[in-house]
């Protein structure tokens, strides 16, 4: 399995007086099935450090490695889940479609594919709904399709962009649990960005706490509640009210008019 | 809902029937030469068009509309999509572009005798020389508009660059794209006839002339009822081919707008 390095990557957009740096030495890395959630205050570069890992964007200093090759271009063992499902998405074509289209693009058989998205779609519970284009389902139905479409391009990395934050609240925890589910049967690392600190403590190993930009390691602190999670009864745990509570505090530090961290930390 | 349907077609027709009938009653037993009765128009139209010269005028018009039209559609979104993805390209042709395109076309006509001849060829390029600018305008800002988080999407699932334009740009821009080839649609026409107008020994716009030159004002009516309706057809069918192709796009709107 491939271990994902994060080493000392910086975005600095502009130049000069006007250049502004959103990421700022990030490190870290993540290893082969692990579920790590990134949280971080609002505005603080999380979009940027996703486009950097993805490959979608080259930083301006540091690298991303995938075992010791660097990412330069999109990884084939990275597959993304956006937040805005209904923009990435592609509404002329319908479920089954948009799931096979990336593996047309990998030159993946017919049979092959076709299975693979039939498969992927049944797992998300959307196997009846293949036919459907993305405006005929709820918001709740075309993240799980865009979910599916992930995992039937057969990543070992899963990025997700924020993925449940436009759904309503039970939705969510649905689609948290869906997550989950996945995850614990495809043994891939899953990468997570969130606002949600409740739902980075419920669903992570481990989470990276970010500052406000320019941006860098706050901290890391490892989740160790008991598997599998539970909803009702993970989020009772007095653990996990104390995970939140000093999630909840670093982050709190950081939107107000925080002092500027000390150094990063680094792990791994 | 058959007898709704059945309603709004009988109401559309109510108003194009009631019209031929006033002109059928006001023009009966005219006798100015330029106002003749609708009943020698009707001969007219029997006599020249079914089917005397739908071989000899009808099919050379359409044939030369349809490779022209095709040809505009074609040139205008392959260029629209080189310029619209390149943004130094697109900031660097659109001066020329906005140029070429406020030349009135027909001012082009003699330009273009002299350049392609006085043959099928000259009245083609009339028509792509009109038709294309608003397809290729479209198409340009279509691709500029293209969702960059699609564009993010395709990159990072390995769309090669065929892949991204074919099923990801084309398709994104096409509501823009369909809405300039539906401009197209009537400034294609209008060169249709009026490339026919010079130098030319057939079509629909030749017929209408001669017929004019020879004081055969039936003959004139006939040509520009013939004309009328091509017109008709040929929008009518484009907006059936846009119902269905586009289909997508207008379910996709309505939840935007619900």
């Amino acid at each position: 399995m491939t271990v994902l390095g994060i080493d000392r990557v910086s975005k600095t957009y502009g130049a000069g007086d006007d250049a502004v740096t959103a990421i700022d030495e990030i490190s870290f890395t993540a290893e082969p099935g692990e579920l790590l959630c990134i949280v971080g205050p609002s505005g603080c570069g999380k979009t940027t450090l996703l486009r950097c890992i993805s490959g979608l964007m080259a930083p301006t200093s540091g690298a991303v490695h995938l075992d010791d090759r660097t990412v330069t271009a999109p990884p084939r063992a990275m597959a993304p889940v956006f937040q805005d499902y209904s923009r990435s998405l592609l509404p002329w074509m319908d479920i089954h479609h948009n799931v096979t289209l990336p593996l047309k693009a990998a030159r993946m058989p017919r049979a092959e594919r076709e299975a693979l998205a039939s498969d992927a779609l049944a797992s998300v519970g959307l196997g009846a709904h293949g036919r459907k284009y993305p405006w005929q389902l709820s918001g709740g139905m075309q993240q799980r399709a865009a979910i599916a479409r992930a995992l039937a391009y057969q990543p070992e990395i899963l990025l997700l962009d924020e993925p449940f934050a436009s759904v309503d609240a039970q939705t969510r925890a649905d689609l948290e649990d869906l997550l989950l589910q996945v995850w614990g049967r495809t043994h891939l690392t899953v990468l997570l960005v969130t606002h949600d600190i409740d739902e980075a403590v419920y669903l992570a190993d481990r989470i990276l706490v970010l500052s406000a930009a320019p941006t860098r390691v706050r901290k890391t602190i490892t989740v160790d509640l008991p598997r599998p999670r539970d909803q009702i009864a993970t989020k009772e745990l007095p653990e996990f009210a104390h995970l939140r509570a000093s999630v909840f505090a670093l982050i709190k530090a950081e939107s107000g008019s925080a002092p500027p961290t000390d150094a990063a930390t680094p792990d791994g | 809902m058959i007898r709704s349907r059945l309603g709004r077609v009988a109401l559309q027709l109510a108003l194009p029937i009631a019209l031929v009938a006033l002109w059928w009653w006001t023009s009966s037993g005219s006798t100015q030469v330029f106002f003749p009765p609708l009943s020698r128009i009707v001969d007219s139209l029997q006599e020249d068009w079914l089917f005397e010269q739908v071989g000899s005028d009808l099919v050379p018009s359409l044939t030369r509309f349809t490779v022209g039209y095709a040809l505009a559609v074609g040139t205008g979104v392959a260029l629209g999509v080189l310029i619209g993805l390149a943004p130094r390209v697109r900031r660097a042709s659109l001066p020329v572009i906005e140029f070429l395109r406020s030349i009135p076309p027909p001012l082009m006509l003699p330009f273009v005798l002299v350049v392609i001849g006085i043959g099928d060829d000259s009245k083609i390029a009339l028509i792509v020389l009109g038709a294309v600018w608003p397809v290729l305008l479209n198409t340009i800002d279509g691709v500029r508009g293209v969702d960059p988080l699609m564009l993010d999407m395709a990159r990072s699932f390995g769309l090669g660059r065929g892949r991204r334009i074919g099923r990801v740009v084309l398709p994104a821009a096409s509501p823009k794209i369909v809405a300039g080839m539906r401009t197209a649609l009537s400034i294609g026409l209008i060169l249709m006839i009026i490339s026919e107008m010079q130098a030319s020994t057939n079509g629909l716009g030749f017929r209408v002339l001669s017929a004019q030159r020879s004081f055969d004002s039936a003959g004139t009516y006939a040509g520009v009822i013939v004309i009328g309706v091509v017109g008709l057809v040929v929008n009518f069918g484009f907006l059936v081919a846009e119902a269905r192709i586009m289909r997508w796009h207008r379910g996709a709107q309505r939840v935007v707008e619900a």
